[in-house]
């Protein structure tokens, strides 16, 4: 059981990272309280289902594909309907959540609500500490991985990096310093759905895909960034880490687990706002007055 | 008294309300008519605590949801009667308004948004931990309306809401309002006037939990019982959806909200080729309305009925060429210059 627990809590752990990177990404630079975050995930795992289904595609080419129409998908959005109204901080969080409600609505219109089925990118499974653990569970590890090495060095070894840095810091300064913050913020926007499309497309073969699939990964996602600390992505990687470890152990050893696991990450979620309200790794905002 | 076409547009309103049966006894109408009613008092309570004071609540739900599974598991399991079910159950909602308001009082902007949303999830997951005292996910059936009739329905809920809506107005309109709006602006500048902020923002979080009580122990009473959907995160969107689509901090601004928004879904609902794209419709019109209207529906229809006096800012219908109160041409207005950094516009990219 204990390497079970440690196997699930590292492949949950994975996808959770990838989420919450990419959430705590776009609040930190363009302060958008992105709700249909997860809704792009869900998009992108429809995406997969229907180009291995009706066109035939390779696993890969298909998951690729799915990654940049949903990320492209995500930018005419933002132009379209958050850009617009920038200015006004609720109508930015309504228009997420409308964005996600119909994204859901299209889905269920479309595919209909019950749930479908994905092939595995690669079968088999490899026994490793007496565990056996499916090919496609390693592969969802080495992809969220991959991801976020290529993000960290995005933001810390390129200019567009230290731009997107810059801007989250301090976005008078940065337009100031003649950094277009605007197109920041496009950016932004690109690699943080590119990232929940990453994730939606990797796990769409092990869960089961659903219209309503946003939902639970939106309610984990909150409880990962007040964790780790909302605008800063190595504690959203290490709060992904101890929620999937948390939600592994609840899961495994309490009896009824299954339905608890929300309850006790947004327990934590509480615990951690009365404790220390920035998070672990919380860069504590000026107040914006 | 009705010099404003505002104020013509309140009582015409509260005149509608009040005739509705008289004119259309349809029972279906009726329902639809009650349900609005309830949930305009739940949209306002949520104006006075995100609007006002600035404490955007994503999880209004917790205490409508409270105010509904008490008043009714009360009125089931203990026999009491039903009035004085709704009446604890409004307490206990304050109760859990407090609790919450006490443990968000660090907390401010998105972190409070975020950790509010958390609160009806684990309610939701306690329930269904006892699911032979709360009756699991269908929740709990069979209680007893307040009144017999459907007329005598629809008119306790809508005279609660009235009751309630107008409390609220006048609560907001007062010294009270005022500090809150002056914690949502500035909660240090606030404290340094010597304004003791926690404890306002522990009254609002009571006061608004308060008046979603009332609404959710009148909606279980309504609909018979209460399940997990008084508490749903969908209920706690649909609020916020309300209250910014109407027009945040005005009270009057969700309550105009709820009232154009439900019928309008309930009856494109009523079509069989509507009824399943009934929340697309919803989400679509949202999202337009917010393109246009970034401020909310009625800000931006009282800006086009009514203009404000250049010389002495009290309000008058657009058509008025003279000020009514102080007589000062009103057309200057257009001159008016435009303020080099208007709040807000601060963060803006350029």
């Amino acid at each position: 059981m204990l390497q079970d627990i440690f196997i699930t809590g590292l492949v949950n752990g994975g996808v959770y990272a990838l989420l919450a990177t990419g959430f705590s990404l776009i609040f930190g630079v363009a302060r958008i309280v992105n709700v249909a975050h997860s809704a792009f995930y869900m998009l992108a795992a429809y995406c997969l289902y229907t180009l291995l289904t009706y066109t035939g595609m390779g696993m890969g080419f298909a998951a690729l594909a799915s990654v940049a129409a949903v990320t492209a998908l995500s930018l005419a959005c933002y132009r379209l309907f958050i850009e617009p109204v920038r200015q006004h901080e609720s109508a930015v969080l309504i228009a997420t959540i409308a964005l996600g409600l119909i994204f859901q609505e299209l889905m269920l219109r479309t595919f209909g609500g019950h749930y479908l089925g994905i092939p595995n990118a690669l079968e088999g499974v490899v026994t490793f500490l007496g565990v056996s653990i499916p090919y496609q569970r390693l592969l969802i590890l080495v992809i969220a991985g991959a991801s976020l090495a290529t993000v960290w060095f995005v933001l810390h070894r390129t200019r567009l990096g230290l731009a997107i840095r810059a801007t989250a810091n301090d976005l008078e300064v940065a337009n100031l310093m003649g950094m277009n913050v605007h197109r920041v913020a496009m950016a932004t926007v690109a690699i943080s759905v590119a990232l929940a499309a990453i994730a939606g497309v990797s796990v769409a073969p092990v869960f089961v895909v659903d219209p309503f699939m946003w939902l639970a990964p939106l309610v984990t996602v909150l409880s990962i960034v007040v964790l780790g600390g909302l605008g800063s992505i190595q504690g959203s990687v290490i709060g992904a880490l101890v929620i999937g470890y948390v939600e592994a152990i609840t899961v495994f050893a309490l009896p009824q687990g299954a339905f608890l696991k929300g309850a006790v990450a947004l327990s934590i979620m509480v615990i951690v706002l009365l404790v220390r309200p920035e998070g672990l790794f919380g860069v504590a905002f000026e107040e914006e007055r | 008294m009705l010099v404003l076409p505002s104020r013509t547009l309140a009582a015409a309103w509260v005149a509608s309300v009040v005739l509705l049966p008289l004119v259309l006894p349809d029972p279906y109408v009726l329902r639809v008519a009650a349900m609005t009613c309830i949930f305009a008092a739940f949209a306002a309570s949520w104006d006075l605590l995100a609007g006002y004071a600035g404490q955007v609540n994503f999880g209004q739900a917790l205490f409508f949801g409270a105010g509904a599974y008490s008043s009714a598991l009360l009125s089931l399991r203990l026999g009491i009667s039903s009035w004085i079910a709704v009446c604890i159950g409004a307490l206990i909602a304050t109760a859990t308004g407090l609790c919450v308001g006490y443990l968000c009082l660090r907390l401010r902007g998105s972190y409070l948004s975020l950790a509010t949303l958390a609160f009806p999830l684990i309610l939701i997951g306690a329930l269904f931990a006892f699911p032979d005292f709360s009756g699991g996910e269908l929740g709990v059936t069979g209680l007893q309306p307040l009144a017999t009739s459907r007329i005598g329905n629809y008119y306790i809920a809508a005279a609660a809401m009235l009751a309630l809506v107008f409390g609220l107005w006048a609560f907001a309109d007062s010294r009270f309002g005022l500090i809150l709006h002056a914690i949502r602006d500035d909660e240090l500048a606030a404290r340094a006037s010597g304004i003791d902020t926690t404890r306002y923002k522990l009254a609002v979080f009571g006061i608004s939990a308060a008046a979603a009580g009332i609404a959710g122990a009148l909606y279980a009473h309504f609909m018979r019982g209460a399940g997990p959907s008084t508490l749903e995160t969908a209920l706690s969107f649909q609020v916020v959806i309300w209250g910014v689509f109407g027009g945040l901090a005005t009270i009057y601004g969700p309550v105009t909200a709820v009232f154009v928004l439900y019928p309008l879904t309930e009856w494109l609902g009523s079509f069989s080729a509507f009824g399943e794209l009934r929340l697309l419709i919803f989400a679509i019109v949202v999202l337009l309305v917010l393109l246009f209207m970034p401020r909310g529906l009625t800000p931006w229809v009282r800006d086009r009925i009514e203009t404000r006096c250049p010389r002495c800012k009290q309000r008058n219908p657009a058509w008025h060429e003279t000020c009514r109160v102080c007589g000062a041409p009103m057309h200057a207005k257009r001159a008016e210059p435009k303020p080099p950094l208007a709040a807000g516009a601060r963060h803006s990219p350029r």
